[in-house]
């Protein structure tokens, strides 16, 4: 069970990439986003960040990413080279909920752009672009405009663009919500090869405890008004998941703890449970 | 062969081909219309020229009016070159900074909102030339659309998208270069479309206030002086111009915005189903 087919990068494994401590997060309009927040997510860890909306979830991920400043408390990415205005540089990559493509640029175009602002050329940049389209399975889209994919397409599009600076961070918000439950369930299965071949580490937010407990080594169940952690589950480190897993033992058993657990977070059992929503 | 392909070509592009020789043949009976209504009312020239009227006084009056529509093409496309220019340059100018839009955005509003027909004559004192005056008059009216056309498409960028930006660790010139503009081609193709038509207005509006004369003049003035001397069929052939004029301007602009959004903006794809 513990060993895997790549050999994981030890540069990058059981080091803590990211440490928030004692982090809030509080909008101009008054709204505390995230309170008293601390994390620290270690390398080569999966790591599910669920809870309901606004449970500060997706604040958390922007946090991680160097986007947005903390109220108070503090962020640092201590394995990552930090530039002229204290953000990590190069180590981190985000999947918005979206897919956020340039639908002016081709595939090639949107997933080469990380590249280009880094100044790559593009033939330099090539090899790179091609083997993260390969990676997602669309090698042969390099041409295609985002407009002639499917929302499923899109967003592996997106993924590509991700991986191509390889990096040791993705942070990945929801990516996946839009979708339909099969393309949802391959993307899954996408992520989750990604992973253990690159030994990348993921920070993943979600509101499904299936797919946490399906994709995550380690779930962090959040809280809402104001956000904040409310339980942290370290996971069996098996990688061996794939389609059967979703009829085991151990995952039916991770379902019913980590639902348990997001009750609890939500005031459930709740007689005022419409209110809630 | 050739016969067998023939009714095969007509069946599969007989929608595009009807697209054309319907509007054709809807012009092609107004104007027999118009000739037999003066024909048969006897209306005298000097009110209302028959079709072969106007037609002959184009080709008998070529020699004038040809370098006027020279003129009046120059000046409306320099106008335009001019106010993409600008119009371009200046809303670039106007988003790097919020007090920037604060303290100038309203100055650009009220020159807009501002008739320039009224603002003519006082063109007209301060340019060294008329030629130069009209100029000024016709980007001052192109300008505007394409400017504010412009400030709207630079705003609207996919918030995504620039947090995408930022993540990557984008300089605000390639921020510019690799996503607002080309972001905002959409906006400153209907700038340009609407630029492109006003621009030709303006020319003849404000050659209408110059009222210049003598050999630089543009069709504006040609056509007031075939209406002073009664000579209607130059007065129809001098309109007949300007607007081919216009539809020229709108065939090329419209051209210009397919050829630079075709394969991606949803404005210029065919829908599918």
């Amino acid at each position: 069970m513990t060993e895997t087919d790549a050999p994981l990068p030890p540069a990058s494994h059981k080091r803590p990439l990211v440490v928030m401590r004692n982090v809030s997060k509080s909008f101009s309009s008054g709204t505390l986003a995230l309170s008293d927040m601390s994390l620290t997510v270690q390398g080569g860890e999966f790591v599910s960040l669920l809870g309901p909306s606004g449970c500060g979830k997706s604040t958390a991920l922007r946090i991680i990413a160097g986007l947005g400043d903390v109220s108070t408390g503090e962020i640092d990415w201590p394995s990552s080279r930090i530039n002229s205005k204290g953000l990590p540089e190069g180590d981190i990559s985000f999947v918005f909920q979206e897919p956020t493509l340039m639908p002016w640029q081709t595939v090639f175009g949107n997933v080469y752009l990380p590249l280009r602002l880094a100044g790559v050329s593009k033939a330099a940049a090539r090899e790179n672009i091609m083997t993260s389209l390969d990676m997602v399975g669309l090698k042969d889209f390099a041409d295609a405009y985002p407009r002639e994919l499917s929302g499923g397409m899109k967003m592996r599009v997106s993924i590509a663009r991700a991986l191509v600076t390889k990096p040791k961070l993705l942070l990945m918000d929801e990516p996946f919500a839009a979708l339909d439950e099969i393309t949802r369930q391959k993307l899954n299965d996408d992520v989750l090869r990604l992973w253990r071949e690159t030994g990348i580490t993921v920070i993943f937010v979600t509101h499904s405890v299936f797919e946490s407990a399906y994709l995550s080594n380690r779930i962090v169940v959040m809280k809402a008004r104001p956000g904040r952690v409310h339980a942290d589950f370290p996971l069996s480190t098996s990688l061996d998941r794939g389609p059967l897993y979703r009829s085991s033992e151990e995952y039916r058993a991770t379902c019913e703890k980590v639902s348990h657990s997001l009750m609890e977070a939500i005031g459930f059992p709740l007689a005022d449970g419409m209110e809630m929503h | 062969m050739a016969a067998l392909h023939e009714p095969g070509f007509v069946f599969r592009h007989r929608e595009t081909l009807l697209r054309i020789a319907i509007p054709i043949l809807v012009v092609v009976c107004l104007v027999l219309l118009w000739q037999v209504l003066v024909t048969a009312t006897g209306v005298p020239q000097y009110i209302l020229p028959g079709p072969g009227a106007v037609a002959l006084a184009l080709v008998k009056d070529w020699g004038t009016l040809s370098p006027a529509l020279w003129v009046t093409t120059k000046i409306t496309m320099s106008a335009l070159a001019l106010a993409l220019v600008g119009g371009v340059g200046i809303a670039v100018f106007l988003v790097q900074s919020k007090w920037i839009e604060t303290a100038f955005y309203p100055i650009a509003v009220i020159l807009q909102v501002t008739p320039i027909v009224a603002i003519a004559p006082l063109i007209l004192i301060y340019a060294p030339t008329t030629q130069v005056a009209l100029l000024i008059c016709a980007f001052l009216v192109a300008f505007f659309p394409i400017l504010s056309n412009m400030v709207q498409g630079l705003k609207s960028v996919d918030h995504n998208l620039l947090n995408l930006f930022d993540l990557y660790g984008a300089s605000r010139w390639q921020t510019l270069i690799y996503l607002k503009l080309p972001a905002s081609l959409p906006y400153f193709m209907t700038g340009l479309r609407i630029g492109g038509g006003l621009s030709l207005i303006a020319a003849v509006v404000a050659e209408f206030a110059a009222g210049s004369a003598g050999a630089g003049s543009g069709l504006a003035f040609r056509l007031l002086e075939a209406q002073y001397r009664l000579n209607i069929p130059r007065l129809f052939a001098a309109l007949i111009l300007l607007s081919a004029l216009g539809v020229v301007i709108f065939g090329i602009t419209s051209f210009i915005a397919w050829l630079g959004l075709h394969r991606w903006h949803e404005s210029s794809i065919r829908r599918e189903n």
